[in-house]
């Protein structure tokens, strides 16, 4: 496969995920603003919205505030904002017409099909649709996109690039979300107010995991559980340890008989969060243990343009 | 402006007014049987809506076109016309037998201009024409390609302008484009009036892409080793012809290369995979040659791979087409070909072409002159519809301008009478009228001789009155049908 190719193909991944991502935390921030939860402010929501995001300078350098408005702005129409679902889809769009011949027909209809629904979309747009909505159709795109492409295209080596663009995105996503929300939610845990069910079930729901979380725990939330969940169980299809196995496995496959140093990579990542036990994270520090994890999804990403796209 | 007659290709000699007329005495050519029956049986309203559903299936599948000039990125779509163009058997196996004929004199004709110039010394062309003609690539001479094929893919432009008489309007020998809408507009065809298709007997034309790769592969270089690799190469997402581009690597599942994909090494042409370098035999490549390769042209080209023209000329790798062929498609050459059919082939042209008046010659000239406001004038090295005169349309100061152009630069005019271009019934605002259409069927040439696959690209020419088809100047498209014998 042309370098070029698996460049766009593992950033088509990449950009499909952020943009689900993003619907996800949206929605979330949204969903708890309204709630007026004991502790929280609508504004704090935001902030922490914004901060699961790495604080992007563009926010401020753009003049927004973080208001309701300006964030949604932000996050969902601003083509500017590389942190908009906006700028994804048409991102993960512009990635995949240079993929026309790579990728399955359905696969190209379906990302064009989104991007061609968002194209014109504005703010007033957005009112009329209910941002909420909105935040669902893009998820269900993401889905139909993941499901387009097991379904019609050969599982190959182009299959494996974008798999791998995924689960790099969505274990950063993860890793982004549960440090911001750990760390405003500190402190919370001996709550009577059932503020904790509310807070740490909102984390939950933005990664697809509450009902998961039930079906595993039988038991109320709690923050430690929480922080399992979304790191270290293995079935858990948003959790860091089940991208980083999906990663490593692809990878291997990529590698053929080459011994490349992503797949070190990766294999590391993968072992970090395979032995991990959950009270040792925590008593370590949650945010010292998911600097490091964002670290190395930093690094990996890094030396997969080394050991793919520069081959010459 | 006076009436003119032409010849509507369903219901048979007409004038733009008397059409409406015509339509209600029912006299149908009988290639159209099918079609007018479909159009008569069929609901308005749901004609309308199958329109829009066309519209849609074009944008959702990214069928467009990026338009120079405009804002970079713009993508349009070329309006596409639900009532299909037809021809009968007979017409195409004449217009197929001419075509690859005329393509058979272009090649021999290439091959003879970078070899032996037997052509000049036999006074069929004058050397003149040769030297100072800037798309004759000096870099070609001496250099055999695979099978002498210069021109693998062909896209020449036919308009009809009697029952019986087709004239060849262009040759287009270099990177000729619009097969994909021929792919397309059948596929959206086939699936907005699948009913239409079990009644009419058309034949296919989705094999087209199966005999590309095959041609493709025929021309390998001697030292290919294996199974020949194939790449369609690209300038990129913000050519016009993109879309296109994909498409065909797509069909042929072969890789779509731009030049920062490709490299040379060792007198080989690779391009960067993930799994390391791989060796490049043939590329079909979508992009001038002026941009091929900027170390031997365009040094600030960064569309093109460096050394690619040294490989080449070693018969390193094979170009498809091949350099140089503009040098027998631009519009002085035209009226020449009459001339090499029956200097190379010794055959009569099955396929003839439009009077042509060369203004370089002086007789033509003063009549060219003289004759402005009934002739179209077109710049020799021109393409697309820019900078053309069409006489009968034109205001005296456009007239007096080409009186001056042409008095400056003979060699670079050339003038053709106004022809009454043949018309198909189209949907336009005013519901359904005839609109003036051409057509562009596409010749592939390898080693073991050409094929025509029976269809081509019918492009119509939406304005009232108007003749300009190309897409860049808001013509359209309809699926072009030969009917089975």
């Amino acid at each position: 496969m042309l370098s070029r190719t698996a460049d766009n193909l593992y950033w088509t991944g990449r950009y499909i995920e952020r943009a689900e991502n993003l619907a996800r935390v949206v929605d979330v921030s949204y969903r708890n603003a309204l709630l007026g939860l004991a502790g929280a402010s609508p504004e704090g929501e935001w902030r922490d919205a914004l901060a699961s995001l790495g604080s992007p300078p563009q926010f401020n350098e753009r003049g927004y505030s973080p208001t309701e408005a300006d964030l949604t702005r932000f996050f969902v129409v601003d083509t500017e904002s590389p942190c908009s679902i906006k700028f994804c889809v048409r991102a993960a769009r512009e990635n995949a017409r240079a993929l026309r011949a790579a990728i399955s027909t359905e696969m190209w209809e379906s990302i064009n099909t989104t991007w061609l629904a968002v194209r014109d979309l504005d703010e007033a747009g957005l009112r009329a649709r209910g941002l909420r909505e909105f935040c669902d159709w893009v998820k269900d795109r993401s889905h139909l996109f993941r499901g387009v492409t097991h379904g019609t295209t050969l599982h190959d080596d182009a299959f494996r690039f974008l798999r791998v663009g995924t689960f790099l995105e969505r274990a950063d996503g993860t890793a982004r979300l549960l440090d911001t929300k750990y760390r405003s939610l500190e402190g919370m845990n001996a709550d009577p107010t059932g503020a904790t069910y509310y807070a740490w079930g909102s984390v939950l729901r933005q990664a697809s995991a509450f009902r998961a979380y039930h079906q595993t725990y039988h038991d109320v939330i709690t923050p430690r559980r929480v922080a399992e969940m979304l790191l270290l169980r293995p079935e858990m299809p948003r959790s860091l340890r089940f991208c980083a196995t999906q990663v490593a496995d692809h990878l291997d496959i990529l590698a053929g008989s080459r011994d490349l140093e992503a797949q070190r990579l990766a294999g590391e990542l993968h072992a970090r969060l395979r032995f991990a036990r959950i009270d040792r994270v925590l008593a370590a520090g949650l945010h010292d243990f998911l600097e490091e994890i964002l670290g190395r999804i930093a690094e990996l990403s890094t030396q997969l343009a080394q050991d793919f796209m520069m081959t010459i | 402006m006076t009436t003119t007659t032409f010849l509507d290709e369903m219901y048979g000699p007409s004038t733009l007014e008397g059409f409406a007329e015509q339509q209600k005495k029912g006299q149908v050519r009988t290639p159209y049987q099918a079609i007018v029956q479909w159009l008569k049986a069929t609901d308005r309203t749901l004609l309308a809506t199958k329109r829009e559903e066309a519209d849609l299936i074009f944008r959702r599948v990214g069928i467009t076109f990026n338009v120079y000039g405009d804002q970079a990125g713009t993508e349009r779509l070329i309006p596409f016309d639900i009532i299909p163009r037809v021809l009968a058997a007979d017409e195409w196996s004449r217009l197929a037998a001419g075509l690859v004929q005329r393509v058979k004199a272009l090649n021999l004709f290439l091959h003879d201009l970078y070899h032996g110039q037997e052509v000049i010394r036999a006074g069929v062309v004058p050397e003149s024409h040769i030297l100072r003609n800037s798309l004759f690539r000096p870099e070609m001479k001496g250099v055999d390609v695979p099978g002498n094929v210069y021109v693998h893919i062909a896209g020449i432009d036919i308009v009809r302008v009697e029952e019986g008489t087709f004239y060849v309007l262009e040759d287009n020998l270099r990177t000729p484009s619009g097969v994909s809408y021929m792919l397309q507009n059948r596929a959206v065809m086939m699936r907005l009036f699948p009913q239409l298709f079990a009644k009419a007997r058309v034949a296919p034309v989705d094999h087209y892409c199966h005999e590309l790769l095959r041609t493709l592969r025929s021309v390998a270089p001697a030292t290919a080793e294996g199974e020949p690799t194939v790449v369609v190469m690209t300038p990129g997402p913000h050519n016009s012809a993109y879309f296109e581009h994909t498409f065909l690597a797509e069909q042929m599942g072969v890789e779509l290369a731009e030049g920062q994909d490709l490299f040379v090494r060792d007198n080989g042409v690779y391009m960067r995979t993930t799994l390391g370098p791989r060796r490049v035999d043939v590329i079909y490549r979508r992009i001038d040659d002026d941009s091929l390769d900027p170390l031997a042209f365009k040094p600030d080209s960064m569309l093109g791979v460096p050394g690619l023209l040294s490989v080449y000329r070693n018969g390193g790798v094979t170009l498809a087409n091949a350099i140089g062929t503009g040098v027998a498609d631009d519009k002085s050459s035209y009226p020449y070909v009459p001339d090499l059919i029956k200097f190379y082939l010794d055959e009569t042209p099955i396929l003839g072409n439009v009077p042509t008046y060369r203004c370089s010659k002086e007789g033509d000239r003063a009549y060219v002159i003289e004759h402005l406001h009934e002739l179209v004038v077109k710049q020799t090295q021109g393409s697309g519809g820019y900078g053309m005169l069409i006489g009968p349309r034109s205001t005296r100061e456009e007239q007096e301008k080409f009186r001056a152009l042409i008095t400056a630069h003979p060699d670079g005019y050339i003038a053709q009478p106004t022809l009454a271009l043949s018309s198909c019934p189209t949907f336009v605002e005013e519901g359904i009228a005839p609109r003036h259409i051409d057509l562009r069927p596409f010749i592939l040439t390898g080693a073991n001789g050409s094929v025509v696959v029976p269809g081509g690209l019918t492009r119509v020419a939406l304005t009232r009155g108007s003749l300009v088809v190309n897409s860049s100047q808001g013509g359209g498209t309809k699926d072009t049908w030969v009917l089975r014998p």
